[in-house]
């Protein structure tokens, strides 16, 4: 598994990086695994918790912001919309909260053996995933239930999660990095995946963010990301804005690359502060 | 000539003192401390950074020149805090060095824990395979050795129960089982032999040795000096940071051994970034408290030790254990055997323990020491916060004295006065 001719030098070299990432993609899927068998384990109703956790929020959003505040959702049932955001919101903050954990749960594994670090941020990814694609099949089964049926563009959707992808990687090795050295990460992570759910339209459409502020709002990474799922889920008329998208997307591979730069530059200082 | 391991002035660097006070740095302090030295950059563009903040550096590894053909198997020694540890982190990629450069050739493993990755959670099966993924084996790899890895493990009852609820025995014979069965070309090894019942040592001693017998290249730091004279074919010892002499296993033992008969009795360890707790002295005090290498048998003497935790503490135990020059325990003593309720409860400063040895106990001959610290520090588990292993050696010597020739020169490793009753 390891390379036959091994170079230990103070700073590592950037073309080692991928290849090495290469030979370790089993650890990934090894260490996801394991997540995903122990969070279930010693609990009653199990994966049931991935059903349930984007439900109960998809149910709540839908009471405030759809009954009680009465906000717009065109010809679309409000909790589709919801849940149709739900999906990539769920995905990001699931993967920021678990990555931001990441490193310092494991510290051991860091402090004693060698693999590249890098393997532990995105192992959040992957399980948070599988919890995606769980409460995908939720989603089928509700479009269903309001007789709307997908039409082409959701097969734009893999490249859309491929997005989320990044950009949830992107916020997670930033975040596990920093929590290595300065543990307040841990405090402020919460705060920020609660604040992260208002600033995001989530039980909103966007549509309601007055024609002049769009593009500012589309600084935020996911509010690109949260209307292409609607937009290629929700079917019928829904538009999508396009400059605040593209401008979005950018945001999230610049998001990706400055992530990785970062948390390949912490990395050498791993085992010695966590 | 071509070699298996080849470093060139590897050495690393820690700063200590004022950046690094506390353990963890949080970020409100590097705000601070960065906006300050901005501020003092400004106003004093001429003074460098390092007067300023009295950063200090503390070389932990220095000038490592090291040429390893395949094949050969040396072991490192040295007392705690000398550098060897940080030497096999360096060579196994976990950190990186400061200066210098190293080459390997071949797959490589490294041994510095048995059990790395375990979840407590799972069961002996899936932690097999974790463990063995951890250790860079694949998937492959491990099915094929799968039988094998129990067969060793001798837990085949249990593999489907989740080893949280293994006896800790059981535990570190299952992970020592898949470290058993790597297969590198390289494999450096850090004290990890110290484990299980004596039974179970000399099997993984045992499996060392055909290890070793295959061939294979390793590198193995150890105190146990039995173990690195009959694995090892070249010995190096390690003093602070640099490599002071090498050479065949019998010399560089002896010349080891010598060394500690050197000490003044009063061994003051480098300090290393450890939370929680840290041990800073460990020494032999005969009777008059002075310090001494060497104290009399029919003397008490006292052990020494001085510590300093960084942060409150609960659930603290200090063991002492001394040792025969073989390893054999001869016997532990904790700062709670008296009252185990009582000063269990640390809070942060510097503590100076102190145990009485009484005199006739230990037998003449040369002992050494264990010290190892145990708390919970707030938001953690309890675990060992820092450990000195075979750290002090020191002397017990017969004296001359007239009255006391009912002890000479008894095999035994206590000789203690015990009292009789004879009677007709």
């Amino acid at each position: 598994m390891h390379a036959s001719e091994i170079i230990i030098e103070p700073r590592k070299r950037a073309s080692h990086v991928w290849r090495e990432l290469w030979l370790y993609r089993e650890l990934l899927f090894f260490l996801a695994w394991r997540d995903l068998i122990v969070r279930y384990k010693q609990t009653v109703i199990g994966v049931a918790w991935s059903v349930f956790r984007p439900v109960i929020t998809m149910v709540i959003l839908t009471l405030v912001f759809g009954k009680l505040a009465k906000l717009p959702s065109g010809e679309i049932p409000y909790p589709l919309l919801v849940y149709a955001a739900m999906l990539p919101w769920q995905f990001f903050s699931n993967t920021f909260g678990v990555s931001a954990n990441s490193l310092v749960s494991n510290a051991n594994m860091i402090s004693k053996t060698y693999f590249p670090r890098i393997i532990l941020p995105t192992t959040a990814m992957i399980t948070s995933l599988v919890d995606f694609l769980i409460a995908f099949s939720i989603y089928i089964a509700l479009m269903f239930w309001y007789g709307i049926s997908p039409d082409w563009k959701i097969l734009v959707l893999p490249l859309l999660i491929l997005l989320a992808s990044l950009a949830s990687l992107g916020a997670g090795f930033f975040i596990s990095a920093l929590n290595v050295t300065y543990r307040d990460f841990r405090i402020v992570i919460p705060f920020i995946m609660q604040f992260g759910l208002y600033i995001s339209p989530v039980g909103f459409s966007s549509d309601v963010v007055p024609e002049k502020w769009r593009l500012l709002y589309s600084l935020n990474p996911m509010v690109g990301v949260i209307d292409g799922f609607r937009w290629a889920l929700l079917g019928g008329e829904t538009q999508l804005y396009i400059p605040g998208f593209i401008l979005s997307t950018c945001l999230s591979l610049l998001l990706f690359l400055l992530g990785i730069r970062f948390f390949y530059r912490a990395e050498r200082t791993f085992a010695d502060i966590i | 000539m071509t070699y298996a391991l080849k470093t060139e002035g590897i050495g690393k660097s820690y700063t200590i003192g004022h950046m690094r006070s506390t353990h963890t740095r949080n970020f409100r302090e590097a705000l601070i401390s960065s906006t300050r030295s901005l501020v003092q950059r400004i106003s004093h563009p001429l003074s460098s950074n390092r007067e300023l903040f009295d950063i200090e550096e503390f070389w932990a590894l220095r000038d490592i020149n090291l040429k390893v053909s395949p094949g050969e198997r040396v072991g490192l020694i040295g007392r705690n805090g000398t550098g060897k540890s940080t030497l096999l982190k360096i060579l196994s990629r976990i950190t990186e060095p400061t200066t210098g450069r190293a080459s390997l050739h071949g797959r490589i493993s490294a041994l510095l824990q048995v059990g790395t990755g375990f979840h407590p959670e799972l069961t002996g099966r899936e932690n097999i395979f974790l463990n063995g993924a951890v250790l860079g084996m694949g998937r492959r790899e491990i099915q094929s050795k799968f039988d094998e890895i129990v067969a060793f493990s001798e837990v085949e009852q249990f593999l489907d129960t989740p080893v949280k609820r293994y006896s800790s025995g059981m535990y570190v014979r299952l992970a020592f089982a898949v470290a058993a069965h790597l297969d590198p070309e390289i494999l450096l090894v850090d004290e990890v032999l110290a484990v299980g019942d004596i039974d179970f040592q000399k099997k993984c001693l045992g499996r060392m040795n055909t290890v070793a017998d295959e061939g294979r290249t390793i590198l193995f730091v150890s105190h146990n000096m039995a173990a690195i004279s009959r694995l090892c074919n070249r010995v190096i010892l390690l003093d602070k940071g640099r490599i002071i002499q090498e050479g065949d296993p019998e010399t560089i033992i002896q010349a080891y051994f010598a060394q500690g008969e050197q000490a003044s009795g009063l061994l003051v360890l480098t300090p290393e970034d450890k939370p929680g707790a840290q041990i800073e002295e460990i020494g032999i005090a005969n009777e008059d408290s002075q310090f001494a290498s060497s104290v009399k048998v029919h003397r008490d003497f006292f052990i020494h030790l001085r510590f300093r935790v960084h942060e409150k503490l609960d659930q603290t135990r200090v063991a002492i254990s001394v040792l025969t020059q073989d390893g054999t325990t001869v016997f532990v003593t904790m700062h709670t055997d008296e009252n185990p309720e009582e000063k269990r409860e640390l809070l942060p400063g510097s503590y100076c323990a102190r145990v009485r040895i009484p005199a006739h106990f230990l037998n003449v001959g040369t002992y050494s020491l264990n010290v190892q610290i145990i708390g919970r520090r707030s938001g953690y588990g309890r675990a060992e916060l820092d450990r000195a292993q075979q750290a002090l050696n020191f002397r017990v010597e017969q004296t001359g004295t007239i009255s006391l020739e009912v002890n000479t020169a008894r095999p035994g490793v206590v000789t203690p006065i015990l009292p009789w009753s004879l009677e007709q």
